[in-house]
């Protein structure tokens, strides 16, 4: 078991190694940030001092050596823009995509989760049809479009709720967030929906396929052969066995929902990292581009490295056949 | 899409069925596959046509007049003919842009689709038929990249390399590749076992010639399942990063770009200018995905009666 840990987590390492280079290099090399960051009227003088100023006379390689260093001591070099340390910068906008994903993920569950369960019980309804009619729909509607129709019907049309920004924000448990306030859920409520919906499709899926698994099972024949009522059939037998896999995959895909939330964020002007991202590509500001991708690679190898572990932990057959490998 | 499946018609026939036609017959049980179909052909066939059948050019600066702008859907343009679906900021009437539009999204969610199809396929082949080393890391890379999301991915990847035609293809090609590889290494796993491809080989035929001859078309089935979803995906992520503004340059309007620029619009209720352009995206990856699915329903032998 360590020595299975151990080979993932050095493989995690290589990884996240190989993808330093990749985005440093690469980010590197797009354009001349000078010309970006100097107004047209500087002299020569000037220029050459915010060259200098930024490392950005150095070789290359030597910049990279110097972003590594300072990537382990949690230091990924200056914003351009903000003069800020690009870490602190994305830290700071952290909070709000998280709060943005992390409402999305209850969305999901809560809406998908009971539309499965009533189209698996009733596979031949019209409403089932219905519903998977639409969860075919949601895996098919770009994001950003679905978002731009919130947007049209709910703020322009409608007028019932806001379309950007986050709105007030109180604090629970001494974390500030927009859940904590009456004009913060009304801000929320529409990126999340709109981040929601691809998850919601696949919770419908995962749940009805689940329900038409396990009701054909001697299980569920023993209770009712029981004469259990088919309410408690279905709410405590066959919900609990088929939420185990609803919720792995659903854990599994936070991930993407916070990788998503980069085009939902830019839509609804929500001040998250992934906003942040946008603008800072837009920008050239490359020390926020560099950090955020870091983190991004970190937070997914982090993910798929406890994946890894729980599965090894749950399924030995797994640990088994790598080191078979 | 009815194209792509020749390969199947190839196989020996029998005298009253033959493997296509009873392919169509199961494809079009579906009545919403097949108005799919139809769409998506009439789709096609729009994008092609487009400098034929539009009433204007909406990128000849000499056939665009500043003074149509925004007009809403209905109106006559100041050269006579009347804008069925309005027109945008800079007054191209949104039909002709639309169209033109989904010729550059078809134009790089199809050869993106291609190239990464041929490279993943070679790939997953490579894989399955060396095995040991090769394929073990093959795969492990394949799995790497398949636990982050093709939407980072690709979003990654035009943040390193900027905007551009080519490099958007680029970014959607490795974004893709890994779903193809391993489909085919997959399928061709299960084949290499069977007893025609045993057979082959004692007849003595080269690798090259039981790999490229004997098993890649009977992987064909489900790559061609991947390969029009794949394409919609495609389709629909480059209109995302051109909404977003880091892909397609304002040069190459495709649909994600005509999108974004209306959204300045939207909230002043100048609704067409990116609702009309989001339709055409709409109903061209629905359509796509529908066909999809039909396919997989019909091509998967496991799901038949």
């Amino acid at each position: 078991m360590t020595v299975f840990i151990i080979r993932r987590l050095m493989q995690a390492l290589l990884v996240v190694f190989l993808m330093s280079v990749i985005v440093f290099f690469g980010v590197n090399v797009i354009g001349d940030p000078v010309h970006m960051l100097v107004s047209p009227d500087a002299d020569q003088a000037d220029i050459e001092a915010t060259i200098r100023r930024l490392g950005l006379d150095r070789p290359i390689w030597e910049q990279y050596l110097l972003f590594v260093s300072g990537a382990a001591q949690g230091n990924l070099g200056n914003s351009f823009i903000f003069g800020e340390p690009a870490l602190k910068l994305i830290l700071h906008h952290m909070p709000a995509t998280l709060e943005l994903a992390f409402s999305a993920l209850f969305l999901a569950v809560a809406v998908g989760v009971p539309l499965g369960l009533y189209a698996g019980l009733y596979p031949d309804s019209l409403l089932s049809k219905g519903i998977m009619a639409g969860s075919i729909l949601g895996f098919s509607l770009p994001t950003f479009w679905v978002g731009l129709m919130l947007i049209m019907l709910f703020a322009v049309e409608l007028g019932w709720l806001p379309s950007t920004g986050r709105g007030d924000t109180g604090h629970i448990l001494g974390i500030e967030t927009s859940l904590a306030t009456r004009d913060g859920l009304s801000h929320v409520l529409l990126p999340a929906m709109n981040l929601a919906l691809l998850k919601i499709s696949l919770a419908i899926r995962l749940t009805r396929a689940g329900v038409r698994e396990a009701m054909g099972q001697d299980y569920v024949k023993y209770a009712r052969a029981k004469g259990l009522s088919t309410r408690r059939i279905v709410f405590v037998h066959v919900l609990k066995n088929i939420m185990i896999p609803v919720v792995t995959v659903m854990g599994l895909e936070f991930g993407s929902l916070i990788g998503f939330s980069v085009v939902t964020e830019s839509i609804f002007a929500w001040p998250g990292m992934g906003k942040l991202l946008i603008d800072a590509i837009l920008q050239l500001d490359r020390p926020v581009v560099v950090a955020y991708l870091m983190i991004i690679v970190l937070f997914f190898v982090l993910i798929n490295l406890i994946v890894d572990i729980l599965y090894s932990i749950l399924d030995p057959r797994v640990r088994l056949r790598d080191q078979g490998a | 899409m009815s194209d792509t499946i020749a390969p199947e018609t190839s196989t020996p026939a029998t005298k009253v069925e033959t493997p296509f036609r009873r392919f169509a017959s199961e494809f079009f049980e579906s009545r919403i596959a097949t108005v799919a179909l139809c769409l998506l052909g009439l789709i096609i066939v729009l994008a092609v046509l487009a400098p034929w059948i539009t009433p204007q050019n909406p990128y000849d600066l000499a056939q665009v007049d500043v003074m149509d702008g925004r007009l809403p859907p209905g109106s006559e343009a100041f050269a006579g003919y009347t804008m069925w679906l309005g027109s945008d900021g800079s007054g191209r009437d949104l039909y002709s842009a639309i169209l033109y539009g989904l010729r550059i999204s078809l134009s790089v969610g199809v050869a993106s689709g291609i190239i990464a199809l041929t490279i993943g396929m070679a790939i997953g082949l490579l894989a399955a038929y060396a095995g040991g080393r090769t394929e073990n890391i093959i795969m492990r890379v394949v799995d790497l990249q398949l636990s982050f999301p093709a939407a980072l991915v690709a979003l990654m990847l035009v943040a390193i390399m900027g905007k551009g035609v080519d490099k958007i293809i680029l970014a959607l090609v490795v974004a893709q590749w890994a779903y193809y590889a391993r489909t085919v290494r997959g399928t061709a796993l299960v084949e290499r076992n069977k007893e025609y491809v045993e057979a082959a080989q004692c007849l003595g035929l080269s690798r090259l010639r039981v790999v490229f001859r004997h098993i890649l078309p009977n992987c064909l089935a489900p790559l061609i399942v991947v390969g029009t979803v794949q394409t919609a995906h495609a389709i629909s992520l480059e209109a995302t990063l051109s909404f977003l503004g880091v892909g397609l340059p304002q040069t190459e309007p495709s649909l994600g770009v005509l999108i974004a620029n209306g959204f300045e619009y939207m909230l002043s209720g100048r609704y067409w200018i990116s609702v009309f352009p989001g339709l055409a995206l709409l109903l061209t990856v629905v359509s796509i995905n529908l066909v999809g699915d039909q396919l997989r329903d019909v091509l998967n032998p496991r799901l038949k009666k």
